[in-house]
């Protein structure tokens, strides 16, 4: 075999890697999408009056949150089907992504909302605005500025968890390294072109959240420009 | 299958997963914490090529995926002469990828360290290396410690991944059990279970009593 890295047959697979970077890319906008509303719904969970439903949220996103999202994805693809629910593996992954992924979130947004001043709800009290009212033009403006560092860095763990989609067969990018490396046998240049892919995309994104959380930061005076 | 009959034929194989996976995670564990000091303090070197191996580390392994990593140390390294077993593997990906992330932990910790502590040790005329030894360290820990409880029970979520190189760890159990018996909920299901009670009653109290201890260390705590 020969060894060293070898240009040409890099060059020969890029445009399978590609495309493959375009389903990850896919794999990773949808899974967040559904993580996004996933989440609303753990914080709604958590923040209804109820301690009982509150109790039961609390368990539910600590379990998954504490337990591994590779046998939650093994989990979901081969149990379902077990009860009569015939999924594909796209679906099943999109679904465990958003599901694990949405329990951070709802962290996310209660963080948000707790960083919003709690005078700010005295006065809409004050002024007899209504909750649906004080929420959608006082609350909220106020604390989505404050939650967008952390949705965007789960933007990026989301992406970055994405290879863990091959295990159940779904062909993003990684799973299209592994397929090329197995019928060539070798895996120095699909795997390493992944690395560098997974640079190219995620380094700039996550210095641009950073950007974004020090522009938060100043916004709200925490820290001087 | 009742599931008492399943637990009674496959429980013993997925206790010894178990124990492999508690072995990952203790020595990624060391290793990490090594690292992410190590990378910690050359991030705040004065010195700029420290500086920039440090940071081109941590942009890099911040940047990859584990799972990446993991194939590339397991599959790739072999190209380049190096070939590692397994377990160490695995424990060479996770270590390098979470030390990383807690190295970022450790700057911020020793960034919040009062400035006046500083100053203090200066105007006492400690050397730098004891500045750091004896005065700024110590003190990080309180800081440091919560989150990197966090990382740590992401990394104890992430040891998962070892299975994928042929580590026979608790997910690989799991997976080879389900190959056998096709008992899909039965066999992950007592795996989600068996991570969720070592990271709700194990991991989680020994990082709140070590955060507590280090609290009143530097006499923070309510001892």
């Amino acid at each position: 075999m020969e060894m060293g890295f070898r240009w040409d047959f890099a060059y020969e697979i890029l445009p399978q890697m590609l495309w493959a970077t375009l389903n990850t890319i896919i794999a990773a906008g949808v899974g967040y999408a559904i993580a996004l509303v996933v989440g609303l719904f753990f914080l709604l969970g958590q923040r209804t009056p109820s301690k009982i439903i509150n109790g039961i949220n609390r368990e539910i996103v600590e379990f998954i949150r504490s337990t591994p999202l590779l046998i939650q994805l093994f989990f979901v693809y081969f149990v379902l089907p077990q009860f009569g629910i015939k999924l594909s593996a796209w679906v099943c992954g999109m679904i465990t992504i958003g599901l694990h992924f949405g329990t951070y979130l709802s962290e996310v947004y209660r963080g948000a909302l707790e960083g919003v001043s709690k005078t700010q709800w005295e006065a809409c009290r004050a002024l007899n605005f209504s909750t649906a009212y004080t929420y959608r033009r006082i609350v909220l403006p106020q604390a989505f500025p404050i939650a967008i560092p952390g949705m965007g860095n789960y933007l990026v763990g989301i992406f970055k968890d994405t290879p863990l989609l091959s295990t159940i067969g779904v062909a993003e990018l990684f799973h299209a390294a592994t397929a090329v490396g197995g019928y060539n046998y070798r895996y120095l240049e699909p795997y390493t072109m992944v690395g560098i892919i997974f640079l190219i995309l995620s380094v700039p994104a996550a210095m641009w959240v950073r950007k974004l959380e020090r522009k938060v930061n100043v916004a709200q005076g925490k820290i001087k420009q | 299958m009742s599931y008492f009959a399943f637990l009674a034929e496959h429980g013993i194989t997925l206790l010894l997963g178990t124990v492999t996976t508690i072995k990952v995670l203790i020595c990624s564990m060391i290793l990490y914490v090594i690292i992410s000091m190590i990378f910690g303090l050359m991030r705040l070197s004065k010195n700029l090529i420290i500086q920039g191996i440090a940071t081109v580390y941590i942009e890099f392994f911040r940047g990859t995926s584990l799972l990446v990593q993991l194939f590339w140390v397991y599959y790739v390294l072999p190209f380049f002469g190096i070939s590692l077993e397994a377990f160490v593997a695995g424990v060479v990906a996770l270590g390098l990828n979470f030390g990383a992330y807690g190295a970022e932990i450790v700057r911020g910790g020793i960034l919040a360290v009062p400035k006046g502590q500083w100053e203090a040790a200066h105007a006492l005329n400690f050397s730098p290396t004891k500045r750091i030894k004896r005065i700024i360290i110590p003190q990080i820990f309180p800081i440091i410690l919560p989150p990197a409880a966090n990382l740590t029970v992401e990394l104890l979520k992430a040891t998962a991944l070892v299975a994928l190189v042929t580590v026979v760890d608790l997910t690989f159990e799991a997976k080879q059990i389900n190959s056998i018996t096709w008992l899909s909920a039965q066999c992950f299901g007592t795996a989600l279970l068996i991570y969720y009670i070592m990271a709700r009653l194990a991991l989680v109290p020994f990082l709140r009593w070590l955060e507590v201890l280090a609290a009143k260390k530097v006499g923070r705590g309510n001892a």
